[in-house]
């Protein structure tokens, strides 16, 4: 190790005293090894960001093929149709006009592949994975090899999912929730192969995913507990790594039971077992041969407790990327750090006991639904200090609009909306007529997209320049920002009335046969909104080439910045960009919290959590404390 | 740069990485099963009066494995023991004798308890046919008594072709004891040890069968989960036993000579795990064996 003597600031320069004192892995690895089968967290870090904003885009263009049928029912797809008649055959496409079965497939994949190859990746792992160590002084992850065992698995989970589009029949058509006995049914019969078909390599591709989030998420909280640098006390972690440390314990412990749902699917489907299957089921007027006994009921309890704590996995991720930039660009402490911690372990907690709301429908029996709306109500509760304290912390600070920043605004008044809108839900008497109507499709991409979407795009924007030592075009920023918030809501506000008209979510004619459906809102029908979402939901997909083309573009050419651009205070920008292998030159001591912006006394108006206590620092804190601040 | 905690402890959390590893991964594993078993609760609280079977596994064979497991957790125990007190013949022996009882508990598994279930036939009666195979059930007997009804006829199939053949019209059962004799007493409760089908021969019409099959995992609610657990279960086993394997090859010789407790906590990891699959275990035999 070089006895380097600064810690704020180094050069973006080689680092060669290193090599010298290490005889061992310092040698210049062959590509692959850097590269494809790299066990450093910022390699992997990366390797999940980029494989999951192609899935991100991937599962994106599913959902623009399917805003066409929605908009005009019927009608040949304009530029691709042939095209993608020829890809997906005759069965999916015929004559540039999409089939139903496609659409179906359609529909389940664009969820699954948004929720478990592009948002999960890209909000937990990848952010995780890149930023964690770095934030709390680590040289790597716990378990380096698991790590990249990780990514693998989810790299052969995302791969075997793309499969099942070209398999005969198409991929699974059970929407993103497979539920039963449907979804045993399906893809089954003479014109399906018995393991080549798209359900069951959902399934297959969904235990790879599984085992992958397992990996990360032991890896994730070992790092956290093991791997905190001196001084890194549990009150001076960045609210990021508060939130990484709940998302991996949600991972963890939600995620196996889904795992044997998945395996008892799988049983149902290959060795022709009735987990999910009750007595007595016909199917198309002839009784089925199964054992019976089984419980539909059952997969949707197994589902949902995954599914629940999943939606806190996608949202507790973007939360922490804002906090860390709302705190950074108000240039002032973030406002109720320890109420933000401990909303979120309440979140995390309570996320565990709320998922029959989603089952409101089944006839679970009304003292089930009182308990279950009951904690549902309660978990509002710690997800509305979180949403309040952000903007507590924009109140009287300085603000500077930077992209990451613009980015992270946006997410407040998005998450709100989405938030706010799920109260309905809550209730099992308002869900009754809103349940699988757009209302819901509307509520939870509130959250999910210009949600967390945003949020991973201000982390991108924010964590750029530490990964490549460029920044981002700010222009290109901008535009790739005001499009895409202005269309967001172009897309989803609608939605909302839509499902108040009663428009069902899953209909392959956008509701263009059903009566209620043309009743008009400001002089269109709920089937004539389809128009312009699906309008802006292209407009929206024009709007990410700005993005593409700048991030790509930045990497060779962005503008070269120092290690700390955005003049921030977490350990993270105390490491050269791009960190080595290794990350720190000297194993960083803390000193104080994460947050120390504008601290009296201090010229500079940032605080590095490295920076040793002065005697005016400690005069500033006496009397913060004598003020009851803290 | 080496990322600490690797062999010794954390001061402040007493630990090392693998360890804190190692317990959120059972942690998972507990709800991966915590999964399963909830579905045998809910299945088994779903079936119909006299539907879910009671006696058709081995008791004492169980008990066997049972006791087998629980001592394979006592030898890896002794195996880590002595690597902490740096006696690497008796740490050989002891997992020696661990391996080999997750091999014996493996094949008891694949050799004997699952082929015998594959060659058993059951027949579940449609509810209006009942009174025709009386005979076989026993069922006014079992009403006298205020025990629940029996719905299946099981044993050794004859004709087997008859699963598949469209054209074959009945089974041809060499019953069970306890069809064969079904108004005995002793049939009341299930046998303790297993008890081969009988001589007595029983003709049951197709058209009178709700579902039928071999002793599979299709066959019930109770063998889906069955095999299901039990498979998933003796995965652990062997995905134990491989990890102890190749602890015990001259690859752990070799960390042994280079840093004895680093192996010593890679056994003591390893044997985390074990005593994890042999506490599924304690689960899965009452719950299939006894209850």
């Amino acid at each position: 190790m070089d006895a380097s003597s600064g810690l704020a600031t180094h050069p973006p320069a080689e680092h060669p005293a290193q090599h010298e004192d290490h005889g061992h892995d310092h040698h210049e690895l062959p590509f692959w090894r850097k590269y494809i089968i790299s066990t450093d967290h910022k390699v992997i870090g990366i390797q999940y960001g980029i494989t999951g904003l192609i899935f991100l885009f991937f599962g994106f263009s599913l959902m623009m093929l399917m805003r066409w049928q929605l908009a005009y029912p019927g009608q040949e797809i304009p530029l691709i149709g042939n095209l993608l008649g020829r890809m997906f055959g005759p069965g999916a496409v015929e004559n540039g006009v999409m089939k139903a079965e496609f659409y179906n497939s359609l529909g389940a994949m664009h969820g699954t592949i948004m929720i478990f190859l592009g948002i999960v990746p890209i909000a937990f792992a990848a952010f995780g994975n890149f930023v964690v160590p770095l934030q709390i002084g680590a040289p790597d992850m716990t378990f380096p090899k698991i790590n990249m065992a990780s990514y693998q698995a989810f790299f052969f989970g995302g791969i075997v999912m793309l499969t099942s589009f070209f398999v005969p029949g198409g991929a699974a058509k059970g929407g993103w929730t497979s539920y039963t006995p449907l979804a045993v049914l399906a893809d089954k019969g003479q014109n399906y192969d018995p393991f080549w078909n798209g359900q069951t390599l959902w399934l297959v591709g969904f235990i790879l995913l599984i085992t992958s989030s397992l990996l990360g998420a032991v890896n994730f909280i070992a790092t956290i507990i093991q791997l905190r640098a001196k001084g890194m006390t549990w009150m001076r972690l960045p609210f990021f790594v508060w939130a990484q440390f709940v998302t991996a314990f949600l991972l963890l412990l939600a995620f196996p039971p889904l795992e044997s749902a998945v395996v008892m699917q799988l049983m149902d489907r290959i060795a022709g077992t009735s987990f999910f299957m009750p007595t007595g089921l016909v199917v198309n007027g002839a009784p089925l041969h199964v054992s019976g006994g089984g419980s539909p009921l059952l997969w949707q309890h197994l589902f949902w407790f995954l599914g629940h704590p999943e939606v806190y996995v996608l949202i507790l991720p973007g939360m922490g990327i804002v906090a860390e930039i709302i705190a950074n660009n108000t240039r002032k402490p973030l406002w109720g750090y320890k109420s933000l911690v401990f909303a979120a372990l309440v979140l995390g907690f309570l996320s565990f006991v709320v998922w029959a709301h989603h089952m409101w429908l089944t006839g679970m029996g009304s003292v089930v639904s009182a308990f279950f709306q009951t904690t549902t109500m309660i978990i509002s509760i710690p997800s509305v200090i979180i949403l309040s304290a952000f903007f507590i912390s924009l109140w009287g600070g300085s603000i500077r609009f930077n992209v990451p920043m613009l980015f992270a605004t946006a997410f407040l008044p998005m998450f709100g909306i989405g938030g706010l809108t799920g109260i309905p839900l809550a209730f099992n008497s308002a869900d009754l007529y809103l349940h699988d109507t757009y209302y819901v499709i509307a509520h939870f991409h509130y959250i999910v997209a210009p949600g967390t979407i945003f949020a991973v795009f201000a982390g991108i924007y924010f964590w750029f320049p530490k990964a490549t030592g460029r920044r981002m075009n700010e222009f290109w920023g901008k535009v790739h920002f005001w499009p895409s918030l202005i269309c967001m809501n172009i897309i989803f506000l609608p939605m909302f009335l839509q499902g108040m008209l009663g428009m069902h979510r899953r209909w392959y004619d956008g509701g263009q046969g059903w009566t209620l459906a043309g009743e008009k809102v400001w002089g269109l029908s709920g089937f004539q909104w389809n128009t312009p979402i699906s309008i802006a939901a292209w407009v929206m997909g024009l709007a990410q080439i700005p993005f593409i083309i700048n991030f790509f573009w930045s990497i060779k050419r962005g503008q070269k910045v120092n290690d700390n651009p955005w003049e921030a205070t977490t350990l993270e920008w105390t490491a050269p960009s791009p960190p080595p292998h290794g990350n720190f030159e000297v194993t960083p001591t803390v000193y104080r919290g994460p947050y120390e912006y504008s601290l009296p006394g201090r010229e500079a108006d940032f605080t590095m959590q490295s920076e040793p206590m002065t005697e005016s620092d400690r005069k500033a804190y006496e009397t913060a404390a004598a003020a009851g601040v803290h | 740069m080496e990322i600490p905690y690797t062999v010794t402890a954390r001061p402040d959390t007493g630990l090392w990485n693998a360890k804190v590893g190692i317990w959120l991964f059972l942690a998972s594993e507990v709800m991966l099963f915590g999964g399963l078993f909830s579905a045998y609760v809910f299945l088994r609280l779903d079936a119909d009066p006299g539907v879910w079977p009671h006696g058709l596994l081995n008791v004492p064979v169980g008990t066997m494995n049972t006791a087998i497991l629980i001592a394979s957790s006592v030898t890896v125990v002794m195996a880590w023991a002595s690597l902490k007190m740096r006696k690497f013949r008796a740490y050989w022996w002891y997992m020696l004798v661990t391996i080999l009882c997750g091999v014996i508990f493996l094949a008891v598994k694949l050799v004997y308890e699952w082929p015998q279930k594959f060659e058993h036939f059951g027949a579940f009666i449609k509810k209006d046919k009942l009174e025709k195979y009386e005979q076989y059930l026993g069922n006014h007997h079992l009403a006298e008594k205020g025990l629940p009804p029996r719905t299946e006829i099981s044993g050794h199939l004859h004709n087997h072709d008859a699963l598949h053949d469209e054209n074959a019209k009945e089974y041809e059962i060499a019953l069970d004891p306890v069809n064969a004799d079904p108004t005995n007493p002793n049939m009341d409760r299930p046998h303790f040890l297993y008890v081969p089908p009988t001589e007595k021969m029983a003709t049951i019409e197709k058209e009178d069968v709700e579902y039928a099959n071999m002793f599979l995992p299709k066959h019930s609610a109770y063998f889906a989960s069955y095999f299901t657990i039990t498979g998933l279960h003796g995965a652990h086993v062997l995905g134990g036993v491989i990890v102890f394997t190749y602890l015990w090859l001259p690859v752990g010789t070799k960390l042994y000579k280079r840093n004895p407790e680093h192996l010593a906590n890679r056994v003591e990891v390893a044997g985390l795990f074990w005593h994890f699959v042999d506490l599924v275990w304690i689960f899965v035999f009452p719950l299939f064996y006894l209850l």
